[in-house]
């Protein structure tokens, strides 16, 4: 049979992903392994046993300063961060990206004003927003924001405006006015595309996530990273990208599956 | 019967294209006006400015004695070849919106009794079309028969003074169209609509039409065919056919 015919079965899919995945962690532990078979004292590939230990100590017990436990007391602060983050993000795309796809006035004021901040690079921002709103959450919050909210607004108003227009038509002939053609055809229209945009701008978040606690945090995924860096640790910052990995697989299944969810008729599978 | 549309000295230009020149027509209530014509002579045109989408360069359009704005309203109702219903509505639900746009302007959705009493009138509507045991699919799950017909329904429930259809059944294969010709001559008479149809389709023009007319340039400059518009070249009047279906 030709290969673009081979349609593989759930368990085959299963199977077949975690070869390579399987293959990696292998090559990793052989190297690892040889390595410390001529140095014991390695830190660049710490075995797994290292990693197990370190760990421990991260996540069961508390700092002696804090008195909390680090590893958690870092994934609460960072996912605190990126969800407020994303959060005013994706009530930024919804309503400036409604309003900039369905009114053309709005589209032709505020237009060029998105499309200008979404080239400027936000990392190139950062000094600012530190000098601007200090070293604390907001300024931190406020990259992620910067960063990712520009693009979704215009994601939004274009997919908004790209409806076809015979729909806008329509619903003016049904007696709708422009309030209730964003609200009832634009709007239901935006969100599964909206999930969307969030999946692709969660990448790009935990880039100016991790940037901005590398240079200015005293807790979070990223500041520990860079902390431990310096003790050249690896058996702590591997887990912590594992984690973060994670985490970020996590939510972009969470959103697939609750975009599936609740909105059926945008994913033909009633079909 | 009286006049309910009427064009006087219309013209359409784009630029200096000349898309629609010097239209003089009256269409009366009650009427099944057939539009025909080559691609490009201007028929959807035609209906865009019936529909409100855009306005004449030049002459006025009344409808009911007022002029027209240049501005789609529920007056007129439309049925397109394609995306005329909302994909993120059931066949019910797109056929309430019409309803719920008129009398919840800003929440835009209608709850208790008055819900109640819409999703009466819509269902009965969505009967009449053939839809009665289908309120709950989505578009993507209907055929375009059905899709067409909830279109229909959907411009029906606003009870407009104007029914306009751009190739309605232009996508449809023929043993399907064959049922929406029934259809539609039914709703005619049992609404009393009044109704405009751009089609391409000759034999539907003149079966379902009182009036057949045919869009086209009466003048060709063939080195400046832009700048002659088309107008109404045939009008011919389907009274014995009328009769004729009246009387079965
Ligand atoms: N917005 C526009 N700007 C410029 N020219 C236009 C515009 N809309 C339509 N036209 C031109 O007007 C002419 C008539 O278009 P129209 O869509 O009304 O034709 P039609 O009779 O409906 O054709 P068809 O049978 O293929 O649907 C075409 O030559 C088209 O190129
Ligand atoms: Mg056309």
């Amino acid at each position: 049979m030709r290969w673009v015919n081979r349609q593989v079965g759930r368990g085959g899919r299963v199977l077949l992903g975690a070869v390579p995945i399987l293959l990696l962690l292998l090559v990793y532990i052989v190297m690892a392994a040889s390595r410390h078979a001529v140095n014991p004292a390695d830190k660049i590939l710490p075995l797994p046993g290292a990693m197990a230990e370190s760990m421990s100590a991260l996540l069961f017990v508390p700092d002696q300063l804090t008195g909390q436990l680090v590893f958690w007391a870092d994934t609460m602060a960072s996912l605190q961060r990126l969800g407020i983050g994303l959060g005013i993000s994706t009530l930024m795309a919804l309503v400036v990206g409604l309003a900039l796809g369905v009114l053309p006035p709005v589209r032709a004021t505020f237009g060029p004003l998105v499309t200008g901040i979404a080239v400027i690079p936000p990392i190139a921002l950062l000094p600012i927003l530190f000098i601007a709103l200090g070293l604390g959450e907001t300024s931190k919050v406020a990259l992620i924001v910067i960063g990712i909210a520009p693009v979704m607004i215009r994601d939004i108003a274009a997919h908004v405006s790209a409806l076809p227009r015979e729909q806008v038509i329509k619903a003016l002939t049904l007696g709708a006015n422009s309030w209730q053609v964003m609200i009832r055809v634009a709007l239901p229209q935006a969100m599964p595309r909206l999930l969307h945009a969030i999946r692709l701008a969660l990448g790009p978040a935990w880039v100016f996530l991790i940037s901005a606690e590398a240079i200015a945090s005293d807790v979070g995924l990223g500041y520990r990273i860079f902390l431990v860096r310096r003790y050249l640790s690896m058996d702590v910052i591997l887990p912590y990208v594992a984690w973060i990995a994670l985490l970020a697989i996590a939510m972009d299944m969470a959103l697939t599956f609750l975009s599936h969810r609740l909105f059926p008729w945008a994913h033909g599978e009633s079909h | 019967m009286s006049t309910l549309l009427s064009f006087r000295d219309v013209w359409v230009e784009y630029g200096d294209r000349i898309i629609i020149e010097k239209l003089n027509l009256d269409i009366e209530e009650g009427a099944f006006v057939s539009i025909v014509g080559p691609s490009g002579a201007g028929k959807s045109s035609f209906l865009r400015l019936i529909l409100g989408q855009e306005g004449p360069s030049r002459g006025v359009i009344t409808l009911d004695d007022t002029p027209l704005k240049p501005e789609c309203g529920p007056d007129r109702g439309v049925v397109f070849q394609r995306y005329s219903v909302f994909p993120h509505l059931t066949a019910l639900r797109n056929t309430i919106l019409g309803l719920e746009c008129e009398k919840a302007p800003v929440l835009g959705r209608l709850f208790g009794s008055a819900r109640r009493a819409a999703v009466e009138e819509a269902t009965e509507m969505l009967t009449a079309v053939g839809l009665g045991h289908s309120l709950d699919l989505y578009p993507a799950q209907m055929s375009g028969g059905m899709q067409q017909r909830l279109a229909i329904a959907q411009a029906l429930v606003k009870r407009p003074r104007i029914l306009l259809l751009d190739e309605p059944f232009g996508a449809l294969d023929p043993g399907i169209r064959a049922d929406m010709h029934a259809l539609i001559r039914n709703l005619w008479r049992k609404y009393s609509l009044t109704i405009v149809m751009v089609t391409h389709d000759i034999r539907e023009a003149f079966s379902l039409g009182t009036r057949v007319l045919a869009l086209d340039k009466r003048r060709h400059d063939p080195h400046a065919p832009h700048r002659f518009g088309a107008t109404v070249v045939y009008d011919l009047p389907m009274r014995e056919r009328a009769e004729e279906t009246e009387a079965e």
